[in-house]
């Protein structure tokens, strides 16, 4: 069966792979309902934190919750304050429509505080689906704030023991940890493919396997087919085909991504520029370090996830190192920062980003936007001026 | 002998420039933008054809032509389409030759453009909100039953009022409760004037500034305008009688450097 899959896509070409991905990232939906509908238990989860080996250790079957469209917006709005981020309003808008598929088939709600307004929010959300919070320290220094997490995580495993009625053993943990470990090796060979130049994808492209491998659920098939389109694009790059013409390299930082927020991708890449990199969320940032799989299982999942370089840590130092390590890797001829409105610390966070950009000499710029696509238009100037500034 | 045809379709005012082989300006104008970008782009290459016709100078024969500002798309002649700041930064260049930080305030946004080296080094644009923009100004004149002159003129007269919100919504209806109070029309017009020049010089201040500023766009006109800016930040604010055009006039320059 194994072998027939790869045999089967040995003889597609990498557009029909992309076609393939699109068409699975809809489909994921109906995979975690027949999950649940088999007895699997759903945990739902909003954030890069999350420990996935731990809920995959309690034979539970981590996702990612919907949080990315402007639809649900107005009905967040009636019970939260319209001056608060679009991804808060949205997560919480879903959940309370019952429009994310996700959050429909869950069975408990992993959060983390994240920020002032997630934490707060997660409170009202418990009344629609038990919700789990993590409490994050502020700080990714020293051994009593890993510490602290390695104790939350602790905390987590004995939430989901107890909701779920099972053991997480030591060596279901080791186990996941290795799985996990190899899908984030899988990863990060998919996006050293945009180190390459000219680019061999484009950022939209990217984003969609972003995407794609978040609905692949652990699932070996669909992470045959990330290496499998890895395999191909850099075989077809050493051939000298060429699918991106040579454009200005990008690297994109900031606020989590979405769906919704394709259009400043667009933007990027209708005005001469070509997305090498996404240091977001859904991209390399919680990706790029592996778990330490010699160390005491907790011991080493507080150390990955509390080495996140996220904006609600303060300071946040690891962050700029990591985008000017990533802008020589990726070679990158500009860095733009996305925004979400009201989100106070990446918003802050711009000025420091801004320095440490310039002292590189590498061009920035901080767009700030929320989901909703009135803004197309200025976006479009402001990338292309951006972009021009490059030539 | 190849023309190069700039033209800026701004949301308010639609602006060509058409510069010779050596540089000079053969034919410029500038019209109301209206309901339709392409109509505007078609009028301003009907008066070009015109003026071709009436002082028998080549304009539109093998010229080159770069569209700017936001109706670019809708330039069915022209060659590139290039952003508004680029073709500021290039236009401003031309008129004044040396590094400043510009200003342009814009009908639907203002931007403030660090220009080093001929070019546009850095810049800031204002949020989708319209506060700090023309579209401000207008709004406010409107209520006030004045033009953007007359608005100008009278704020030169006015003192001790402010305005305090920054939403155009908002800040309109403040300007109706001080009509409601019975607040002097000159008092009013201050107030508009300084809360617009408040807002632009924070965002020069955000920028970074600059010792040297150049007022681009539709504002330069305003003596008022460009005094004000200069003694909120505290240093020369230059402009020229052409800087209306400069969005046009850099989308020239930028067409005269276009291979054939």
């Amino acid at each position: 069966m194994h072998d027939e899959f790869i045999h089967d896509t040995l003889i597609h070409d990498v557009e029909s792979l992309f076609e393939r991905m699109r068409d699975a990232i809809p489909a994921g939906a109906v995979r975690i309902k027949e999950a649940s509908e088999a007895g699997r238990k759903i945990v739902g989860c909003y954030c890069a934190y999350t420990p996935f080996e731990v809920i995959r250790a309690a034979g539970a079957i981590p996702v990612s919750l919907c949080s990315t469209s402007e639809k649900p917006i107005a009905a967040g709005e009636e019970h939260l304050p319209r001056n608060l981020c679009p991804l808060i309003k949205a997560s919480y808008g879903f959940a309370l429509t019952d429009t994310c598929p996700y959050f429909h088939f869950c069975d408990i709600v992993v959060g983390e505080t994240t920020c002032d307004g997630k934490k707060k929010m997660y409170e009202l959300l418990d009344r629609l689906r038990p919700t789990h919070v993590m409490q994050l320290p502020q700080t990714y220094l020293g051994e009593e704030a890993k510490r602290a997490w390695r104790v939350e995580i602790e905390r987590l495993a004995a939430r989901l023991e107890e909701f779920f009625g099972v053991t997480i053993t030591e060596d279901a943990l080791r186990r996941e940890i290795k799985i996990r470990n190899d899908e984030r090796r899988i990863m990060n060979a998919f996006y050293d493919l945009s180190k390459l130049s000219p680019a061999p994808l484009s950022g939209l492209e990217l984003h969609t396997v972003n995407e794609f491998f978040k609905v692949s659920f652990g699932d070996p098939k669909a992470l045959e087919l990330i290496r499998e389109l890895t395999r191909k694009l850099r075989e077809n790059h050493e051939n000298g085909q060429r699918r991106v013409a040579d454009r200005r390299r990008i690297i994109v930082t900031g606020c989590p991504t979405g769906k919704s927020l394709e259009k400043v991708f667009n933007a990027i890449e209708n005005n001469g520029g070509v997305i090498v990199a996404f240091e977001n969320c859904g991209g390399v940032k919680p990706i790029c370090e592996l778990v330490d799989e010699t160390l005491p299982p907790y011991e080493a999942l507080a150390a990955k996830y509390l080495g996140i370089p996220c904006s609600c840590m303060t300071p946040n130092v690891k962050r700029l190192d990591l985008l000017e390590e990533l802008a020589d890797e990726y070679r990158a001829d500009g860095v733009v920062d996305i925004i979400l409105q009201a989100c106070h610390t990446y918003s802050v966070e711009t000025f420091q980003v801004r320095e440490r950009m310039g002292e590189k000499d590498v061009p920035y710029i901080a767009v700030e936007t929320d989901y909703y696509q009135g803004d197309t238009e200025q976006l479009s100037t402001r990338m292309g001026a951006f972009i021009e500034m490059m030539v | 002998m190849a023309t190069c045809i700039g033209v800026d379709i701004g949301s308010t005012a639609a602006k060509a420039v058409v510069l010779g082989e050596d540089g000079t300006i053969l034919f410029k104008a500038a019209i109301p933008t209206g309901w339709s970008s392409s109509e505007a782009a078609k009028s301003l290459w009907t008066a070009m054809e015109e003026m071709e016709k009436a002082e028998k100078k080549p304009l539109t024969a093998d010229a080159r032509a770069v569209a700017t500002g936001y109706g670019r798309v809708s330039v069915p002649y022209a060659d590139k389409t290039v952003t508004e700041i680029s073709c500021h930064a290039r236009g401003v260049h031309r008129l004044f030759g040396r590094d400043c930080t510009i200003i342009d305030i814009g009908g639907q946004d203002t931007k403030v453009i660090a220009l080093a080296g001929g070019r546009a080094k850095d810049f800031l644009m204002n949020d989708k909100c319209a506060a700090g923009t023309g579209r401000f100004l207008e709004v406010m004149a409107n209520t006030l039953a004045l033009d953007l002159t007359e608005l100008f003129d009278l704020a030169e007269d006015g003192k001790d009022a402010s305005i305090s919100a920054m939403c155009t919504v908002f800040a309109e209806s403040e300007v109706i409760s001080m009509i409601g109070r019975g607040r002097k029309k000159e008092d009013i017009a201050f107030a508009i004037c300084e809360s617009i020049v408040a807002r632009v010089s924070a965002m020069c201040g955000k920028q970074g500034g600059g010792r040297e500023f150049f007022l681009s766009g539709g504002l330069c006109g305003s003596e008022y305008i460009r005094r004000r800016l200069s003694d909120t930040l505290g240093a020369p604010v230059y402009t020229d009688p052409l800087a209306r055009w400069a969005g046009a006039l850099g989308a020239a320059v930028i067409a005269g450097e276009l291979k054939n």
